[in-house]
């Protein structure tokens, strides 16, 4: 298994160099540096804090000293926040984004299986309707919509819930959490209501049932494990998307996290904090993937032998 | 003589009823899936007629008025702007609804030429084509296409090929797996025993097999694509003033939603109905064009 | 006393398209020690009958409408749920037809036998994990796994199929049960595990006094191990009576059927009379295939040798059986030989030409002189397509019809293949299994070709369906003078339609000759034993047999 999960960090390296490059060259051929868009700052001043960052180098020479700086694990100083390094800033902004994304998983997930498996029990039944509908509906609510109806609701017309912060006042997390989860939830909760469905018809099913097991049994120990394996593929996916989706949670409840850095750096051409962040989001999103895959593989006992070399 | 044997018997060939026709049959019984056809329906005509049949000019502002609440004059209220809501929902609806179906029509060409060129010739072909949409699978897209709208500026053209971009790898995925299952099937071997030619085959047996999937997938990519459009949209990235999308006016809705809460209501109303509308025939699609349950 | 008796039972399927009467007032009693088979074909609701009495019917479809199935005195369609689990647990036992499928493959096969001891539902009952894994691992030493203490550990994938049968005997047993259903238990299993299979069967039966149901569409197979048998056809019983009664002296018309439509012998038309020269040559012929089953490619990947070196000659209006058990090779040589699978080395001539090394263009103008029908009549018709657009499509293409004659042409074919007429427009799934069988045989005869292969063409119909569609291919085979060559697993068909017969096993030929030379005298031990191990339906010589194994 081990060798397995390295091989794959090593198919990784050749990507995420495409993803560094490509982001360099989109980033670079912008018109407007960043500098250029504060209209207050006379041009030689701008000339000497390109030449403070080496902007002022041919565009292929920066390239290679980035790459190089990167290996040593060294994403540069940011431009607009100066005299702070995208390092830095990193390690600020990521526990509050990785909290938030963990929370937000675990609604995903938690509630969305509970959901599905329950719909499966009893297919084209209440028991199935409800939580599809609102399934369905989970779907359909972006988050940006459900976040301001939320705070909406709950921040503002009852006034239970506090609608901005992070860890400032008790009960911050749980609106943005709710919100980032919910569209997960929605589609987890389809999997596996699918995953469930399928396999509840199989035939070794009805074995276990003439055998005289306990449905309870029969739901959990065996029909799960191979009703849940299109959540377990979907885990990867997901965790990109709600890095994704923080980008507007952390907008709307002003939360100082990785997601709304991201999007401030891109409008302020912040070179090196967007690259930095798009190769750290890269990298964080190849790890996430091969854990899941391995997750999946180790599920499946034909997989798992085969990776192994024993058969 | 030939011939008026043929006129003879014609009369008395039974028609068949093909796989199309028993689908729509077990369409039409679906609820909820007639329920997404009807405003689909609905949201396209009104789309196309929007600049006759709105009740009042796009760009009419009345800054006396304000933002008013819902009234008989103004079915949805009015924004800070005094701009009718009904006519620029209508608006926002036409220009969300035409990304939507660009978009998925770029993923739609993109993802059925990849997947079928894999999947029919199958081995390193496949193995080289499936690899790249892996590793594209598993970028964050979401930050490529902010990039790209930050760079290049606002173009909506752009917009739609940054959407159509990410939308493709799943309907390539799709296509391969029904291509790939249809090549083994012994009818393509048959095919290939009596000699046709390799494109025949593909013509005449497996894309009229592959049409099923595709036809339900592209009904469920248009309102991710609306999505998507609408989430970039919010943070700006998107449509610009003076264009409006469900996305904009959404964003417009979040900054006074205290004060005049339907000016976020009713956009989400409507970005919502549409999406659940849309999902909904998807869905009833899928359902009904399922050879499993095609013949109890 | 019986130990189980069924009075009246009647199993109502309520679908879209209305009442479909599965099972309908059908009454029978099986004793301990005794053996019941239910036969009919698909359809006749023997399945439904059997897995109504243990509640694993799909419940919204199926509703029990009436009768009583009295086990010991309680009758189980009306005991509560949790009466039901005691009588699946301790005194019902159920053998499924694929054993692929009926065990879980994310589970070891020691943790699914357990489950029965362990989970019982009387907790004084329940046995602790190391007591119910001695038990298991005894079990399976009796029932032939080999090396059962190391087995219990490992995953159905791991078994081949005549040993995952095994397993799931087995865990049926594991409870000893007091009566005993087998759904089809060999169908999906070569002839000669087959035959294993049956034996352990009627052995493990006669140690342990058990009741069985032996549920079956094959009456060679319930000759030699049922006492009593049930004749269903479309939910209702239509014969009941002694094994002997039944196949000897039965007045019943569908049994009669049944039994007639069973090939017995080689065909009565001999009259066929081969020329000397032959159709196809084949020479040292190997298709070999890359190991596919590993995740990160090995360096030097094992091949699958298919066909290994085979070498044949077909004459001009010869029948040719090929037999082989599955992995045999013996669909890929059909497909080699077509060009159809790509070969790895050796000739295949056709006509003089040599074809191996011909490129798809240049094999186009012979395409229409060999063609091939195939096993399963659900797959080989393109679903989207008329019947008209299937038989029209060859000749249209070929240039064998203009749009002017290909109506009044296919409807020859129509009449050839005993087709209505008026059916041209319909599609596929409007048809039933033989109907589609005999479009895909219109379809291969349509160019006129010289030589035809048959893939199991009739495998996958049922056995009164199979006697019309064998007599149709014989019919055409004669009137169009063809050459064919036909494969199949079952060697009764092959005897009835063959002039000459090959048995191929592991890619290679292991004996050909004449049909009833080799019938009467096979040579090889692999042979002799497939020979041997032929369900026959005739009670007194199955019963020898076994007694002499």
């Amino acid at each position: 298994m081990i060798k397995f999960a390295l091989g794959r960090l090593l198919q990784a390296i050749p990507v995420l160099l495409v993803v560094i490059t490509a982001t360099f060259f989109l980033v670079h051929s912008a018109p407007g540096g960043p500098f250029s868009a504060d209209k207050a700052v006379p041009p030689e001043v701008i000339k000497a804090l390109e030449a403070q960052y080496n902007l002022d180098q041919p565009v292929w020479q920066q390239y290679l000293n980035y790459l190089g700086d990167v290996v040593k694990g060294d994403f540069g100083p940011s431009f607009k926040y100066s005299g702070r390094t995208v390092n830095e800033l990193i390690a600020a902004g990521l526990p509050t984004t990785a909290e938030l994304a963990f929370y937000a998983m675990l609604i995903a997930v938690g509630i969305g299986v509970l959901a599905g498996v329950t719909a499966s029990l009893r297919p084209n039944t209440m028991q199935d309707y409800v939580p599809m509908t609102a399934a369905m509906i989970g779907i359909c609510m972006p988050s940006f919509l459900l976040g301001p109806l939320l705070v909406l609701v709950f921040g503002i017309y009852l006034d239970w819930l506090p609608i901005s912060g992070w860890g400032d006042i008790p009960g911050d997390k749980i609106l943005p959490s709710i919100t980032l989860g919910t569209g997960y939830a929605a589609y987890i909760a389809r999997l596996s209501r699918g995953g469930m469905l399928e396999v509840l018809s199989q035939d070794y099913i009805r074995t276990a049932r003439a055998k005289g097991l306990s449905e309870p049994l029969i739901i959990v120990k065996h029909a799960l494990r191979g009703g849940l394996i299109p959540v377990v593929a979907f885990l990867g996916p997901a965790f990109a998307g709600l890095l994704g989706g923080s980008f507007v949670v952390e907008t709307i409840f002003q939360i100082p996290g990785l997601g709304r850095f991201y999007v401030q750096a891109a409008f302020n051409r912040d070179y090196t904090l967007i690259l930095g962040m798009t190769v750290f989001f890269s990298t964080l999103i190849i790890v996430f993937n091969l854990l899941s895959d391995m997750l999946a593989i180790w599920l499946n006992p034909k997989l798992r032998q085969e990776i192994r070399g024993t058969k | 003589m030939a011939e008026s044997v043929k006129d003879m018997t014609k009369e008395f060939e039974e028609n068949g009823s093909s796989l199309w026709k028993d689908a729509w049959i077990k369409l039409s019984k679906n609820h909820m899936a007639l329920f997404g056809l009807s405003v689909l329906v609905i949201l396209i005509v009104s789309s196309l007629l929007t600049p006759w049949i709105a009740p009042y000019n796009y760009e009419a502002q009345d800054l006396d008025l304000g933002a008013t609440a819902p009234s008989m004059a103004h079915w949805l209220g009015t924004d800070i702007f005094g701009r009718d809501m009904l006519t620029r929902i209508m608006y926002g609806g036409r220009v969300s609804l035409m990304v939507g179906f660009i978009a998925t029509a770029v993923a739609l060409v993109i993802g059925i030429l990849w997947g079928a060129v894999a999947g029919f010739f199958g081995g390193r072909v496949d193995a080289l084509m499936m690899r790249i949409v892996d590793i594209l699978y598993a970028l964050p897209f979401m930050i490529f296409i902010v990039l790209l709208m930050v760079v290049f500026g606002r173009n909506i053209l752009l917009l739609f090929l940054a959407i159509g971009a990410v939308e493709w790898l799943t309907m390539a995925r799709i296509v391969r797996g029904q291509v790939m299952a249809l090549r083994n099937l012994e009818f393509v071997e048959a095919a290939n025993s009596l000699g046709l030619s390799q494109w025949t085959i593909i013509r005449r047996h497996i894309i009229p097999n592959t049409l099923g999937p595709v036809i339900v997938y592209t009904t469920l990519t248009i309102p991710s694509v609306m999505l998507l459009e609408a989430f970039l949209s919010f943070l700006g990235l998107g449509i610009q003033p003076p264009e409006s999308s469900w996305g904009l006016l959404i964003n417009y809705g979040v900054e006074t939603m205290e004060e005049y809460p339907w000016l976020l209501i009713f956009p989400g109303i409507a970005l919502s109905l549409t999406l659940f509308a849309l999902n909904f025939l998807g869905d009833g699609l899928r359902d009904a064009l399922d050879p499993r349950t095609s013949k109890d | 006393m019986a130990i189980l008796e069924v009075d009246g039972l009647k199993v109502y399927f309520h679908t879209r398209n209305g009442v479909v009467k599965a099972v309908d007032d059908v009454s029978f009693s099986v004793d301990s020690g005794e053996t019941l088979a239910i036969v009919g074909e698909s359809g006749s609701g023997k399945s439904v009958t059997c897995y109504s009495l243990l509640d694993l019917l799909p419940k919204p479809p199926a509703k029990v409408e009436g009768g009583t199935a009295l086990f010991n005195g309680k009758d189980l369609l009306t005991c509560s749920a949790a009466e039901m689990r005691k009588h699946r647990c301790n005194d019902i036992a159920v053998i499924f037809q694929d054993p692929m499928t009926s065990l879980n493959p994310f589970l070891t096969v020691g943790e699914q036998l357990i489950e029965p001891l362990i989970y019982h539902p009387n907790r004084d009952q329940r046995q602790t994990r190391p007591a119910a894994k001695q038990k298991a691992i005894t079990l399976l030493n009796e029932v032939g796994i080999i090396d059962a203490e190391n087995r219990f550990d490992s995953y159905p994938h791991e078994f081949s199929g005549g040993m995952r049968q095994r397993v799931m005997i087995a865990m049926a047993l594991i409870t000893e049960p007091k009566l005993l259903i087998c759904d089809e238990p060999t169908t999906a299993l070569d002839v000669t595990i087959q035959a294993q299979i049956l034996e352990l069967i009627k052995q493990l039966q006669q140690t342990r006094n058990v009741a069985v149901i032996f549920i079956s569409h094959d009456l060679g197979v319930v000759a030699g191990i049922a006492d009593k048998v049930i004749v269903m056809c479309e939910g209702t019983i239509r014969e009941t009576g002694d094994t002997d009664g039944i196949f000897y002296r039965t007045q019943n018309d569908y049994t009669k059927k049944l039994l007639d439509a069973i090939p017995e012998g080689p065909k009565t038309t001999l009259n066929r009379s081969h020329d000397s020269d032959n159709l196809v040559v084949v020479n040292h012929l190997k298709t070999y295939f890359k190991d596919q089953s590993h995740i990160k490619g090995s360096a030097g990947g094992r091949f699958i040798k298919a066909v290994d070196d085979i070498s044949l000659t077909i004459a001009r209006g010869e029948i040719l059986g090929l037999v082989g058990e599955s992995g045999s090779g013996k669909s890929t040589l059909g497909r080699s030989i077509l060009q159809l699978a790509p070969t790895t080395e050796g000739t295949v001539k056709f006509q003089n030409q040599t074809l191996t090394g011909l490129s798809p263009k240049q094999l186009v103008p012979w395409r229409k002189k060999m063609q091939m029908i195939f096993q399963d009549p659900y797959a080989s018709l393109n679903p989207r397509m008329t019947v008209f657009e299937t038989l029209s499509e060859p000749l249209l293409y070929h240039g064998m019809a203009t749009s002017k004659n290909i109506g009044h042409q296919v409807r020859q074919l129509m009449d050839d293949v005993g087709l209505a007429q008026s059916q041209l427009r319909k599609y596929p799934h409007e048809f039933s299994g033989g109907q589609r069988q005999r479009i895909a045989i219109g379809r291969a005869i349509a160019t006129k070709p010289d030589f035809i292969i048959a893939d199991e063409p009739v495998s996958a119909l049922d056995v009164t369906i199979q006697a019309q569609i064998l007599d149709l291919i014989l019919n055409l085979v004669e009137r169009h003078n063809l050459t064919m060559m036909f494969i199949s697993h079952d060697l009764s068909v092959v005897r009835y339609i063959s002039d000459r017969i090959i048995i191929m096993n592991r890619g290679v030929i292991v004996e050909q000759g004449k049909t009833e030379a080799l019938w009467a005298n096979p040579k090889a031990p692999y042979t002799k034993n497939l020979l041997a191990a032929i369900p026959l339906a005739d009670p007194v010589a199955e019963r020898a047999r076994i007694n002499n194994r």
